[in-house]
């Protein structure tokens, strides 16, 4: 690993030397481990610990549910049953791998507004950005797909309505529709592809997390701050850093130890409180349910789809403009998709020169009006599409769209930030000298250079 | 776009799917009090037992029960029958067997019949299929407190019959304030002294309603004690976790932080 100077592995014993000279497996895992981090990071710079924990538990509870389910229309909803009832401990891995995928969900997006907040995505860690918004739309995916799996009311008509969206595509729409489904309905033939798919992504997945872990291992990682850490010398870099191994390892294990009592207590007393009760009814194409609504993670994009229909003005003037080839169906799907290619694109439409959100007066309240607004996306996309709902929907895409498009270019403009220390060490020191000290900010905000 | 596929979807097949389900509403649901509630709460073993016999006596007439096997009655944490009993309990039912192509009398590894009636569903999950509680304005947080109401929704559906009857295409409906829509399929299944129950408990037909409600959540969720259980060992072994890794990590900081204290001064 290149950037911050800090101490590498020396092989010592004979035994050391003749495997690092064919393999150096041992140094690069010891220069991962103990790479040099900023001594600064707060409690939002636990969540990359928690999602490695996700993956690992998802491919492990995963592999053994695969173990004992069917993947058949007509024997997957029983199969899923004989896991909850006759597998030993079947019920425990099911429950565990379904709330997990929420635990998932809830720490990714606090893992993307950490990001937004204090400027992760800023050059030159664009690249761990885009290989981060890759593994969130491939956990998308992966989620869906695992949805689909029990065979339940909401399983089949989710997959309906989300393979539908691929439809709405101009011209080959319908061919791709097809051909995703394997059939011209979801049937059978869905079922099992969505199995193999969603056994084969969470490897992929891992693949990219690898990646983007060596990704902000070159560049080293963000902090609070914003400031990079010094590299002018080996003594600088460990007046601002600290080895991951063991300080963070045991703050983050900490944390993460924290975060699992919530999560058994969710397990443990109200499993079925994150999902959809019309998923204990097996799958019936003669059944519409009266609400279809996808799981709560999706639910903000699903806002975004829904809002854009044929009463919108954009909309009829993307009809119009394109003779008919963006309707409404197809533009709320470009919608909820360009939601998220805005999102990735987010290094190139930030124009600030501060990199951390804690020195951007006027960034602050537009960050947190959009935090509010995910919200109320979410909660708009539960609702039924009628009465007030998709006019709160469609106010809360418009913010979304102008957060990045508009609001992020022009306050780099705009604001005038405040400065940042210079190091991050001076930051550190202000922060423990002010809070243990107790002579108040007057005496933090002097440090002793 | 949504809405018109749904619509559309709707259209297509409202032909097939019963009348009853495009009338849509929620209906009313009884916050009734179940001794499994909450992270303490344990299934009453004696309440189980009275919820088979209604189920047995009256439900079981159209209903079926397909996902719960006979000797699912003697597991831990539920209706807490001996195997013998069970094993005289299988025996007053007769399966069909594809094997012998005969039907024969039921052994403790045979699950409960499906539904006799067609327009009956399976009971086995119900009380899991069914969220009596929701809101307010959608957040989900009276779930928080109430649960999710399955329970509570099998118990008021079957207490919450206004005695009209009104007939739709032929077909009979009965006004019922609990189920959405108001107008079931199902005729009032119980009455005061429908069912005798050995102990002389009380066979009014809310106390038969809440005893059957708890069965079917046995049914649902057979495990629940288990589950329960794995939620306190889990929570004491990660809390007495998370203190040792709290004390560990502040004495791990505490150089590094008093350095920090000393610098600033």
């Amino acid at each position: 690993m290149s950037g911050i100077p800090h101490d590498h592995y020396e092989p010592k014993s004979n035994g050391e030397k003749w495997l690092h000279s064919r393999l150096p497996i041992v140094g690069l895992l010891y220069d991962t481990l103990m790479i040099p981090t900023p001594k600064n990071l707060n409690w939002m710079w636990i969540w990359g610990i928690v999602l490695v924990f996700c993956l690992v538990m998802q491919i492990v509870t995963g592999i053994i549910l695969v173990m004992h389910y069917t993947p058949h229309v007509d024997l997957a909803f029983a199969s899923v049953e004989h896991i909850m009832r006759n597998v030993n401990g079947g019920w425990a891995i099911r429950y565990i791998h379904q709330n997990g995928a929420s635990l998932f969900f809830i720490a990714v997006y606090l893992h993307i507004f950490r990001g937004l907040y204090y400027g992760s995505y800023k050059a030159p860690r664009e690249v761990t950005w885009i290989i981060g918004m890759l593994i969130y739309l491939m956990m998308m995916g992966t989620a869906f797909m695992g949805y689909v799996l029990p065979w339940g009311q909401m399983s089949f008509w989710g997959a309906t309505v989300i393979t539908g969206l691929f439809g709405a595509i101009p011209f080959v729409g319908e061919a791709i529709q097809t051909w995703l489904l394997g059939g011209p309905a979801v049937d059978n033939a869905t079922l099992n592809r969505f199995l193999s798919l969603h056994y084969l992504l969470p490897f992929v997945i891992l693949g990219l997390v690898i990646v983007h872990i060596w990704a902000f291992h070159t560049t080293g990682n963000n902090n609070p701050t914003g400031v990079e850490v010094r590299r002018t010398s080996k003594k600088d870099a460990e007046a601002d850093t600290l080895p991951f191994w063991p300080y963070f390892v045991i703050k983050d294990l900490f944390a993460l130890a924290v975060i699992l009592v919530a999560f058994f207590a969710i397990v443990g007393f109200m499993p079925n409180y994150l999902g959809h009760p019309d998923n204990y009814i097996e799958a019936n194409p003669l059944v519409t349910p009266a609400h279809i609504v996808p799981e709560w993670y999706f639910l903000p994009f699903y806002a975004i789809l829904r809002a854009f229909d044929g009463d919108v003005w954009v909309v009829i003037a993307a009809d119009f403009l394109t003779g008919g080839i963006i309707d409404a169906k197809f533009f709320g799907v470009l919608a909820m998709f360009g939601a998220i290619i805005v999102m990735a694109l987010v290094p190139w439409l930030d124009t600030s020169s501060v990199r951390s959100g804690r020195y951007r007066p006027m960034f602050k309240p537009w960050f947190w009006v959009f935090v509010i607004n995910f919200f109320v996306l979410m909660w708009a996309g539960a609702m039924p599409a009628e009465g007030i709902y998709p006019y709160i929907a469609l106010i809360g895409s418009a913010y979304w769209f102008a957060y990045f498009l508009v609001i992020l270019p022009l306050l780099g403009v705009l604001e005038k930030p405040t400065t940042p220390p210079s190091t991050i060490e001076d930051d550190f020191n202000a922060h423990y000298g002010d809070a243990a000290s107790g002579n108040g900010p007057a005496a933090a905000k002097i440090p002793a250079e | 776009m949504f809405r018109k596929l749904v619509i559309s979807t709707i259209a297509a097949l409202s032909l097939s799917s019963g009348a009853v389900f495009a009338a849509g509403g929620a209906g009313y649901v009884e916050n009734y009090e179940f001794s499994f509630q909450g992270p303490f709460g344990r299934f009453d073993q004696d309440q189980l037992q009275r919820g088979l016999q209604v189920y047995t006596e009256v439900c079981a007439a159209c209903h079926g029960l397909q996902y719960v096997a006979y000797r699912n009655l003697s597991d831990e944490g539920g209706l807490g029958y001996t195997e013998d009993e069970v094993r005289a309990f299988a025996a007053q039912f007769e399966v069909y067997d594809a094997s012998i192509d005969d039907w024969r009398t039921a052994t403790p590894n045979d699950h409960f019949p499906q539904s006799g009636l067609e327009t009956a569903p399976d009971l086995s999950l119900m009380a899991k299929a069914r969220a009596g509680f929701s809101g307010p304005y959608g957040l989900g947080l009276n779930q928080l407190f109430k649960g999710m109401g399955g329970p509570e929704y099998i118990a008021s559906l079957l207490t919450h019959y206004t005695g009209e009857e009104v007939e739709q295409y032929g077909t009979f409906f009965y006004e019922n304030e609990s189920f959405p829509g108001g107008l079931i399929a199902m005729a009032p299944p119980l009455w005061d002294g429908a069912v005798e129950f050995a102990d002389g408990s009380p066979n009014d037909v809310e106390s038969m309603a809440k005893d059957v409600a708890a069965f079917l959540t046995w049914a649902a969720e057979p495990r629940m004690m288990a589950r329960k259980q794995m939620g306190f060992t889990a929570i004491i072994m990660l809390g007495i976790l998370s203190v040792m890794l709290y004390l560990t990590n502040k004495k791990l900081w505490a150089p590094v932080k008093a350095r920090a204290k000393a610098a600033a001064k």
